[in-house]
């Protein structure tokens, strides 16, 4: 019987030869993941239930990044309620400030996670494996404290839906506006309970940084996870980091999908999601009587090295509009250490940007970079619901790094042929 | 179950950030998050809602984070259960991980308004306005999801089937 690379994961996992879309299984993960505002709950339900150990000390990733540096006395404590955590339990994935980095950017980039994973994760953007060929998907803090018990989590079997993308990409035109286009296109409930399946030739072209932030944003389209069948580029990204062996599953040629819907990608130009739904889909060449008070290059969905060496390509010899702080958040540490090499922070900081450290902080209205009443930015991060990144009369507008970063340059929407 | 209560009626897409705002995810503590519940959706809700009150809303009702704090907000601010035509993926798995009662209906979620007092049949299915005096059926529960319900929420059920270090 054929099947998707959902559905062989799942059936792989769970002791099955085959399962069907939404039949329910309990299958063994290979990863639970929590930061620092989901641990805590997972945390105390842990001792609550009584448990004195984890199952598995190797298999526990727990990244304090969202408010971190500790932007609070609160936050301060839930950051302890972690550390002590993982040092009485002696997990091998527990990642302070001095290896910390934005979740979904550094496991990957250890190695941590790898194709044919099955992960869970008490953050929903924990969907960005799909680029790695693993099954991962969001869940919450009472799932992660089961599965930091038992191993185990509960899975309704997804239907999928394959996309398809065909196309000459037009110039400026990255991942991340494919990725909004296609949300746009369905809508932010357009994948609801379904795993998305990103295919193509155009897919088989894009880096894995590219790869990852498609993948990251399937929760936006109310995906259950966002996959990439594993081809040669996945391979050479995870030879040399693979902290335990991969499997390659991939789909079947005739595996059943829910839907297919393709795009001629010759038809998009840049995207920008309007304020305040992901789905609210504009070109950017639309937008160019909307001035921005903030921009914001990093997160999980752009916080990669390939983002930052965009970025830094536009801002180079230009000057930030000085109505606008441009705030710029590498993924890792590693992340930052390439671009200080490179020569990238010095021109962003000559440019006018703050160039900070790895920490999700501005993306959901945490810290470091909190908007006013009023006050608009565009970011490259993953939502623009009200009140995310600050006040509730404030609005975000999401798009690529080279939207964002032309943006700064120009004082409001704008794309990189409009530089001088 | 039975489920008895006055109805505050929101729209479709109510995410996790209107449910709780991230600037109140410095804590976990049940009481201080129902302070803010449904904040930036309705900056008094916490004031006015009443024990038991009900919540309904239109299609994918807690799409956006994964935060727990959102379910457990709106259970901690004393809403007996919420009613809508969908639930977003990870909001629908909390909710019945904690053991706030959710509910599917299309036709509720229309039907009922504002101030209305609807009562729940869970067992049968049937969901009643007693203010209109209509009736509207509730989308099934799965099996399995019953099944943690009569646990106690996932981690009794969790205690009960698998060994626990």
């Amino acid at each position: 019987m054929p099947m998707t690379i959902a559905e062989k994961i799942l059936a792989a996992k769970s002791g099955n030869k085959h399962v069907e879309p939404g039949e329910l299984v309990i299958a063994d993960v290979d990863l639970v993941l929590a930061n620092d505002i989901t641990a805590p709950i997972a945390i105390k339900e842990f001792r609550a239930a009584g448990a004195k150990k984890v199952w598995d000390r190797t298999k526990i990733a727990l990244v304090p990044d969202h408010f971190t540096p500790n932007k609070d006395i609160k936050s301060a404590e839930q950051a302890k309620m972690l550390r002590d955590f993982a040092h009485e339990q002696k997990l091998t994935h527990y990642y302070d400030q001095s290896d910390v980095g934005i979740e979904h950017a550094l496991l990957p980039e250890q190695g941590v996670v790898v194709p044919g994973d099955l992960v869970i994760g008490a953050d929903s953007h924990t969907c960005t494996y799909g680029a790695l060929g693993a099954f991962a998907t969001g869940v919450g803090s009472t799932d992660a404290a089961f599965a930091m018990m038992t191993g185990k989590a509960w899975f309704k079997i997804p239907q999928s839906i394959r996309f398809v993308y065909r196309g000459k990409l037009n110039k400026w035109v990255s991942s991340k506006d494919l990725i909004l286009h296609t949300i746009g296109d369905i809508g932010v409930d357009g994948a609801l309970y379904r795993a998305m399946e990103f295919t193509g030739p155009v897919i088989d072209k894009l880096s894995m940084d590219a790869r990852m932030t498609m993948s990251n944003m399937a929760i936006e389209a109310g995906g259950k996870a966002g996959l990439m069948n594993p081809d040669e580029t996945t391979l050479k990204y995870v030879k040399g980091r693979a902290e335990h062996k991969w499997k390659v599953f991939t789909s079947d040629p005739d595996a059943k999908y829910e839907k297919v819907i393709e795009y001629d990608c010759a038809k998009i130009e840049p995207v920008v999601s309007c304020p305040s739904l992901p789905e609210n889909t504009k070109p950017a060449s639309a937008l160019k009587k909307v001035s921005v008070d903030q921009s914001v290059i990093g997160s999980c969905t752009n916080g990669r090295m390939e983002d930052l060496r965009i970025a830094a390509q536009l801002l180079k010899g230009r000057k930030i509009n000085s109505r606008v702080r441009c705030l710029i958040f590498p993924g890792t540490r590693e992340i930052y250490l390439q671009a200080l090499k490179e020569g990238l922070i010095e021109t962003f900081v000559k440019a006018g940007a703050i160039f900070s450290m790895p920490t999700c902080g501005p993306c959901l209205g945490g810290h470091m970079g909190i908007l006013a009443k009023g006050e608009v930015a565009i970011s490259t991060t993953n939502r623009n619901f009200v009140g995310r990144m600050g006040h509730t009369e404030s609005s975000v507008y999401l798009a690529s790094p080279a939207v964002a970063a032309a943006s700064a340059i120009l004082g409001r929407i704008g794309t990189p042929d409009e530089l001088k | 179950m039975n489920l008895k209560g006055k109805v505050w009626k929101f729209g479709n897409d109510i995410d996790t950030d209107l449910i709780i705002p991230a600037r109140y995810l410095n804590t976990s503590d049940p009481e201080e998050l129902a302070k803010h519940c449904m904040e930036d959706a309705d900056r008094t809700f916490a004031g006015k809602v009443g024990k038991g009150d009900i919540i309904t809303a239109g299609k994918n009702f807690g799409c956006g984070s994964s935060r727990e704090h959102a379910p457990v907000a709106i259970k901690a601010a004393g809403v007996s259960c919420v009613i809508a035509k969908d639930f977003a993926r990870i909001f629908y798995r909390n909710s019945f991980n904690i053991g706030l009662p959710i509910f599917e209906s299309e036709e509720a979620s229309l039907k009922i308004e504002q101030g209305d007092t609807v009562e729940i049949d869970a067992d049968k299915g049937v969901i009643t306005n007693v203010t209109k005096k209509e009736t509207y059926r509730v989308k099934p529960i799965p099996p399995f999801m019953q099944e943690l319900v009569a646990a106690g929420g996932l981690i009794n059920y969790g205690k009960k089937k698998f060994k626990i270090k």
